[in-house]
């Protein structure tokens, strides 16, 4: 595939920068992000590319990649990244871009977040059994991990009841989305 | 000695035998775990990705109910921990974003393997030693979230942590040198990714096992669960046979000092470790 590599007006570039707070234009692509990352062979586009397509404003490119969403957060990239780019911390300003634009890519892993964020909401802490289940309604991936997830049930090993905590309405007010205005503010 | 102990969802759930034998270790050593009253979840592996104010404000809450005392907080999970160390770092160059900035950062949070790695400890662990885990090689895996990022974390050698391979030498274990230390195991992508996870964490299996191992250690329940969970399914995927137990450094304490309730906690493993046990002369 060609892609065309005219830069645009380094605004896509400037956004990230200022919504991430990380100076991604300091790259010099010595690719030990990309070599370092387990799970580079998962994505589409390796972890030092995406930093070059930011630089060169692939707005489209970038946040409908699967990359931001197969990323594993074991944060192995800013670690050692010589420029102290924290691509890990990227990665999530780049999903929370890719979710207001519409162009998510892999639309279970968000879901899987909601749901943990949802979780929380509800009762304070997460209940794994009840987290599980309403990711697996909402995907509709019940079948996959049944047997793994009867055994988990066998051993004991989940909590068939929830705690709730005593707090929860203060813990509400955290999760609730700030309006839209602030969010762009905010340091991401 | 009492310190404050904040468990996290996952203590009280899947790794409950994590929370188990922590509080028995310790309970062992004279410590008491007082938990934190009414604490909430840290945010774990989602709200840093939906809503990072959320990701601040919620370990926030229970450092802010941890500063009521002047005691270290212990938490054993490895993502509470992180979350609770990167809001203190953020806190620390912004004190602006909270109004009690100054409480909350200036709270001791340990990990398991940092409190029992105090000296004083550690003298009472070396006296306790019942059973010496004697020729046992043990895998230490730290995973991501004890040593990442080194920023917040401060962690003095996050490509090669030695607090398990200090801890399994004094029991009497040998700690098995290997180059995966701090590799992931993919637990952040357990139930979206499967794949990934197996393959992840296959690659820790075959290298424990060329390293000679015979029980992986860990110090995190996210690795552990992942781990345990999946290692029959990996070894049927590629037609191979690890027989290798995951166990918390916690477990293995509670084993060389020989307390009674080790027993209980082995039917919540999917791969029981008791075989490897009996054949180390660990267990009868």
């Amino acid at each position: 595939m060609t892609m065309p590599l005219r830069p645009d007006d380094g605004s896509f570039l400037a956004e990230v920068e200022r919504l991430s707070e990380v100076p991604v234009s300091a790259c010099f692509h010595c690719q030990k992000c990309a070599n370092g990352c387990p799970v580079a062979y998962a994505m589409d586009i390796a972890p030092t590319v995406l930093i070059r397509l930011m630089q060169l404003g692939q707005r489209a490119r970038v946040l409908q990649s699967e990359t931001i969403w197969v990323c594993a957060s074991c944060i192995t990239c800013s670690t050692r990244c010589p420029n102290d780019i924290d691509l890990a911390h990227v990665m999530d300003t780049l999903r929370r871009m890719s979710i207001r634009e519409g162009s998510v890519s892999l639309p279970h892993v968000r879901t899987f977040h909601e749901a943990f964020l949802n979780a929380i909401r509800t009762h304070g802490r997460v209940h794994e059994l009840e987290l599980v289940t309403r990711y697996k309604l909402k995907t509709m991936t019940f079948f996959e991990d049944m047997k793994l997830g009867q055994e988990m049930l066998l051993r004991g090993r989940m909590r068939f009841l929830p705690e709730r905590i005593k707090g929860r309405k203060e813990v509400r007010d955290m999760l609730s989305p700030p309006p839209a205005r602030s969010e762009t503010k905010s340091a991401l | 000695m009492n310190v404050n102990y904040f468990p996290g969802c996952t203590l009280h759930g899947t790794a409950h035998d994590f929370h188990d034998s922590v509080v028995a270790v310790f309970k062992a050593l004279g410590i008491d775990l007082l938990e934190l009253e009414d604490w909430n979840c840290c945010g774990a592996s989602s709200a840093h990705v939906l809503n990072p104010e959320a990701a601040r404000k919620l370990p926030a809450r229970n450092l802010l109910i941890a500063s009521a005392s002047r005691l270290p907080l212990l938490t054993p999970c490895a993502a509470c921990f992180h979350r609770l160390k990167l809001c203190q770092d953020h806190l620390n160059s912004r004190p602006e974003d909270h109004p009690d900035a100054r409480a909350i950062s200036a709270v001791e949070v340990v990990h398991v393997n940092d409190l029992l790695l105090q000296k004083e400890i550690l003298d009472i662990i070396g006296q306790r030693i019942k059973l010496p885990l004697a020729g046992l090689k043990a895998v230490p895996y730290y995973g991501c979230l004890t040593v990442r990022p080194p920023r917040a974390i401060r962690h003095p050698r996050p490509e090669d942590p030695m607090e398990m391979d200090r801890l399994l030498s004094l029991l009497g274990a040998e700690p098995v040198n290997w180059s995966y230390k701090t590799d992931c195991c993919g637990g952040s992508l357990a139930m979206t990714r499967p794949d990934v996870v197996r393959r992840l964490s296959g690659k820790l299996f075959e290298a424990a096992r060329e390293a000679g191992g015979e029980v992986l250690v860990t110090c995190c329940p996210m690795c552990q669960a992942n781990l345990d969970m999946r290692e029959r399914e990996i070894e049927r995927e590629t037609n191979t046979s690890f027989e290798m137990p995951v166990m918390y450094i916690s477990e293995l304490v509670a084993i060389a000092m020989q307390l009674p309730e080790t027993r209980t906690w082995w039917r919540k493993h999917l791969v029981d470790p008791l075989p490897m046990l009996k054949s180390k002369g660990l267990a009868a």
